[in-house]
């Protein structure tokens, strides 16, 4: 049908996206990092019991540069970003495309809480670049970005929310429920919210807390209640990733999944990564944020459905 | 058999010998944890509604239910009217049955009306229909900007924004899934 006029009510904030972009790599152009590239086929992924690759002549899409990104890292490139398109089968919705814009970056000598400044750094430099000031309007709510944002653990939040321990919920098969029902709709509602220490279980790739080795260094960013960025303390140990990955792939394969060769020059390079910590930010989503947007749809030019 | 990966607005699935129809849909998926599909149904005899979350694990039977091709007649009463094109036997259905299609229906349009047992539950339409507005502001010459917009009302009573260079007794094609204006129509 008449495609011409559902890109045409896209411009503003297709404009607003491009804008993003630049001013993102601007952002850490700044700030001494080095821009990659990273194949978007790869032979071997990390094996993560939830997400499903889609495969091209035997190889993965990649649902995220990560494997190829810290191997740069193990290699001596101390600080790199990377915005790509990333791939995963079966994710649709409000907030999903199949195939979607990834920003990721990372740094050697840092941990989880320097990216929790960094993100703030970052959108608050994105939000003085596009003329909004210190607050973000988001459909019908303000969020005020002035540091420090919020820091709550998942525990706490559990406990606050769903009034719930991460354990009970963990054992009563309902996790995700919880989280997605009665704990997400109350981040970042004034300011946004960091939300941290995961159950081991929850961070393949994160390493485990030193006071509390049942806990990973990991957080999630939420905006408006939105999810937006993911982020760790890499897990250095090829050892003990190795064990995690056994462990998912076994699930994976229990589930009747198809299965995933390991990922061994990734785990050969483990070794030399030293400490580190990396994110992964949804691209989409924060243009949504910016653009004030309900639906990924109107981020983008190109929704499957309309190819 | 559905997977839950199926589902999706306005599919029909049939759970404890009823027929639902899925009337709100979203895909949830935390980071790092299982895909969620959060539905709205709607029972599609007593008319009840409520909200479930499934898992990518279930698994949905269709619900049976037969289409009959008809077409509209008339509206009173709040009642609206079809006839069947084999038949010629007519069929009531409420405001509530008829649902957003109401936006659409035209004299004589045709459309699938949903029978369950012989009882009509629902109408489909095709998924675009060609109205005439019958209401709209002129357009300001000056406001050539592509992607602005202006509402207009059709001759079923619908308002939706269009363009704003359409006007008043041009024909439209609206996409009846998502109620949103597609392009002019020059007969």
């Amino acid at each position: 049908m008449d495609g011409a006029w559902s890109l045409a009510k896209k411009r503003r904030a297709l404009q607003l996206r491009a804008k993003i972009l630049q001013e993102l790599r601007q952002f850490f152009i700044v700030r001494g990092y080095l821009e990659v590239e990273t194949p978007c086929l790869i032979p071997a992924t990390a094996p993560e019991f939830y997400i499903d690759t889609m495969t091209c002549q035997g190889w993965f899409l990649h649902p995220s540069p990560e494997l190829c990104m810290k191997r740069l890292l193990a290699a001596g490139y101390d600080k790199i970003f990377q915005s790509c398109r990333c791939f995963r089968q079966h994710e649709r919705g409000n907030r999903h495309l199949p195939e979607f814009t990834m920003l990721e970056w990372y740094r050697r000598d840092a941990d989880y809480w320097d990216l929790m400044e960094e993100c703030e750094d970052l959108i608050l430099h994105l939000a003085a670049a596009l003329d909004y000031g210190a607050a973000l309007s988001y459909q019908g709510q303000i969020i005020r970005l002035q540091k420090p944002w919020e820091r709550i653990t998942v525990q706490g939040a559990f406990e606050k929310y769903a009034a719930l321990s991460v354990e009970e919920a963990l054992s009563g098969n309902c996790f995700d429920e919880v989280l997605t029902d009665r704990v997400e709709p109350n981040l970042g509602r004034e300011r946004p919210t960091f939300l941290l220490d995961y159950p081991l279980a929850l961070g393949s790739l994160a390493r485990t807390k030193k006071e509390d080795p049942s806990l990973v260094e990991r957080f999630e960013l939420y905006v408006a209640g939105m999810e937006l960025a993911n982020a760790f303390t890499e897990l250095t140990d090829a050892q003990e990733q190795r064990r995690r990955f056994v462990r998912e792939e076994d699930d994976r394969r229990r589930a009747g999944k198809p299965p995933y060769p390991a990922p061994e020059r990734f785990l050969a390079s483990l070794g030399d990564l030293g400490e580190s910590a990396g994110i992964a930010l949804g691209l989409d989503r924060l243009v949504m944020i910016f653009a004030d947007a309900l639906h990924i749809d109107d981020v983008v030019a190109f929704p499957p459905e309309t190819l | 058999m559905y997977a839950a990966s199926d589902l999706r607005k306005n599919l029909r699935i049939k759970m404890d010998n009823e027929p639902y129809v899925i009337t709100e849909f979203n895909f949830v998926k935390p980071g790092k944890g299982q895909a969620l599909y959060r539905c709205k149904l709607k029972n599609m005899i007593s008319g009840a509604r409520f909200e479930r979350t499934f898992r990518s694990v279930d698994v949905f039977e269709p619900a049976d239910l037969q289409e009959k091709k008809m077409q509209y007649l008339y509206e009173q009463d709040d009642k609206y009217c079809f006839m069947d094109n084999e038949s010629y036997e007519q069929v009531l259905l409420t405001a509530e049955q008829v649902g957003d299609a109401r936006n659409y229906l035209i004299a004589n349009i045709e459309a699938e009306v949903l029978l369950f047992e012989d009882r009509p539950l629902g109408v489909s339409l095709p998924n675009f229909v060609d109205v005439v507005v019958t209401k709209a502001d002129p357009w300001a010459k000056g406001d050539s900007v592509s992607g602005n917009t202006k509402p207009v009302t059709v001759e079923t009573g619908y308002i939706l924004q269009v363009p704003t260079f359409i006007e008043e007794g041009e024909k439209i094609r609206i996409d009846t899934r998502t109620g949103e204006y597609l392009t002019r129509v020059k007969d």
